[in-house]
């Protein structure tokens, strides 16, 4: 049998369809049944992540009033500028989050339809947090102990703060 | 068992077949992107860095403080011949982009069922996975986890508490992960219903790619469904998510696969016996033809057309007539001809000898 569509090659896909109730069957070659099915694998469209990179930074950033500084100013870790982001759409290395926080959030929004992390915690990353927040509340300790001019107390204190400062580094 | 095995051996995890729902979904995976504090993202390594990168590790897999690395191997690139890199790719242990390179800061780990691996200096320092068969996205997510978890105890990871995980990519940064299922949905696309389902997936927030990842085709049916946003969702939900859509597209399958069991059965048992006669006749073949045949004789065998061939031994047959693995198979270099012919060889030794 042969392609009902071309009439030159081999019908290989049967396809029977309802419409109405009514049956209706078409006996097709593969390159006329991907046609009619309206499937074309078109590999830059469907099957890979939109280009985002592109879009990623997208130029609506200058009319979102960023300073210009930016574009120009350097990470203090890895050297790359903002501008070289936007072109490679990767960052240079985890201190360029810390360097381009702000201009990372538009973007970060428009990818991920968020900018703030909720899920998991590394340990140490944890721990870090946790000594912050230990710190916050001796630095509120060492105030109340100035201001009830405990020195003593207070130097005590300072010193709980350092060494607790030094765990961060 | 070391890395060795795994080159050169056709098995690898994910082929098993005892898991849930594996007639539809092939495989699962779950991926976490990892980086080292401050060192420049592999895109950005020198020699200095790249070295230290690779070091600290090693270090941390020699150290193994538990029993998960303690059972992986690690290799170094430059190590590994071009075949065996590009084994591993077809293995998906690691990616096209990965294997392209000998650097010796790129590198792999892996246990020797293939479960668990990890690529150094990928797109990241770090990217682990957990494969495993079937629809299992809770188990590979707590798998991957734990191996994070001895990671972490000797590794200085780039994590800041609003983004996370920090990657080189802001499409990965949050959680770092990415879940994936390995479909397989002849009946989907037989009945023309696939244009339809992909627009609605991508909607949905999800990525559909071909079988071999970004960029690659759909051939032979089988299609690789992954969450697209990292950041702002916790990984129990984006892996629950991936599995309650997973489910769905499962469902829309099947009575896809009844309707055409019995609207028509004739072509239907006619295209599979066509599909069988050519992969058990055939001298010569091509990867895409063959691919394309093993789908249906895979729908086949899964509605029970085909009696005598098991899933296991067409996950198998989809990785053992890759070119690397026909290569390592043969021990030599060779061109597309003659790689054909052994490929129609491999194809009805292995499906001719589950058949009496
Ligand atoms: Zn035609
Ligand atoms: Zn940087």
């Amino acid at each position: 049998m042969y392609c009902e569509e071309c009439k030159k090659n081999p019908a290989t896909v049967h396809l029977t369809q309802v419409f109405n109730g009514q049956k209706m069957e078409s006996h097709l070659c593969e390159e006329c049944a991907s046609q009619k099915s309206g499937f074309m694998f078109d590999p830059a469209n469907k099957f890979s992540i939109p280009n985002l990179l592109g879009s990623m930074f997208g130029s609506n950033y200058s009319v979102q009033g960023m300073p210009a500084m930016a574009l120009h100013s350097t990470c203090p870790n890895c050297g790359m500028r903002f501008m070289d982001i936007k072109q490679v759409g990767k960052l240079g290395c985890s201190e360029c989050y810390k360097a381009y926080n702000q201009e990372l959030e538009a973007p970060l929004r428009r990818i991920h339809g968020n900018s703030q992390h909720l899920g998991k915690i590394p340990v140490r990353g944890g721990e870090k947090v946790l000594v912050r927040k230990q710190i916050e509340v001796f630095k509120n300790q060492l105030q109340e102990a100035v201001r009830a001019e405990e020195y003593e107390k207070a130097a005590e204190i300072r010193d709980m703060v350092k060494e607790m400062e030094s765990k961060l580094l | 068992m070391s890395i060795t095995d795994v080159l050169n051996s056709s098995y690898i995890k994910w082929m098993d077949t005892q898991a849930g729902d594996r007639d539809i979904v092939v495989s699962s995976r779950v991926r976490l992107a990892r980086n080292l504090n401050k060192i420049p993202f592999p895109h950005l390594l020198d020699q200095v860095n790249g070295e230290s990168c690779v070091q600290q590790i090693r270090d941390a897999w020699q150290k193994a403080p538990g029993p998960i690395l303690a059972a992986m191997d690690m290799i170094s690139f430059d190590q590994l011949p071009a075949l065996d890199r590009q084994i591993l790719a077809e293995k998906h242990l690691s990616s096209p982009l990965h294997a392209d390179s000998n650097s010796i800061f790129r590198a792999i780990l892996v246990n020797d069922e293939g479960s668990l691996s990890a690529m150094v200096n990928e797109e990241d320092h770090l990217r682990i996975q957990s494969l495993l068969p079937g629809l299992q996205l809770g188990e590979c997510y707590s798998r991957v986890q734990d191996l994070d978890d001895e990671f972490e105890q000797n590794l200085d990871y780039a994590f800041d508490e609003n983004r996370g995980y920090l990657t080189s990519c802001p499409t990965n940064v949050g959680t770092g992960m990415r879940a994936s299922v390995m479909m397989h949905l002849p009946a989907i696309q037989m009945t023309g219903q696939l244009n339809h389902i992909l627009q609605n997936i991508g909607q949905l927030g999800l990525v559909v790619r071909g079988l071999y990842g970004e960029g690659s085709e759909a051939v032979g049916n089988f299609f690789q469904i992954s969450n697209q946003i990292t950041l702002g969702q916790t990984e129990e939900d984006i892996y629950n998510y991936l599995q309650t859509i997973t489910e769905q597209i499962v469902e829309q399958e099947r009575l896809l696969r009844e309707r055409l069991q019995t609207d028509m059965k004739y072509q239907l048992e006619d295209k599979i016996g066509r599909a069988y006669g050519i992969l058990s006749n055939a001298r010569v073949i091509s990867s895409d033809e063959a691919l394309t045949l093993f789908s249906d004789v895979r729908l086949g065998v899964d509605i029970g057309i085909l009696k005598g061939i098991s899933i296991f031994s067409l996950n198998e047959l989809m990785v053992a007539v890759r070119p690397a693995h026909l290569q390592k198979r043969t021990g030599q270099d060779m061109d597309a001809i003659e790689r054909d012919i052994k490929r129609a060889e491999v194809i009805k030794e292995k499906l001719g000898a589950v058949r009496e």
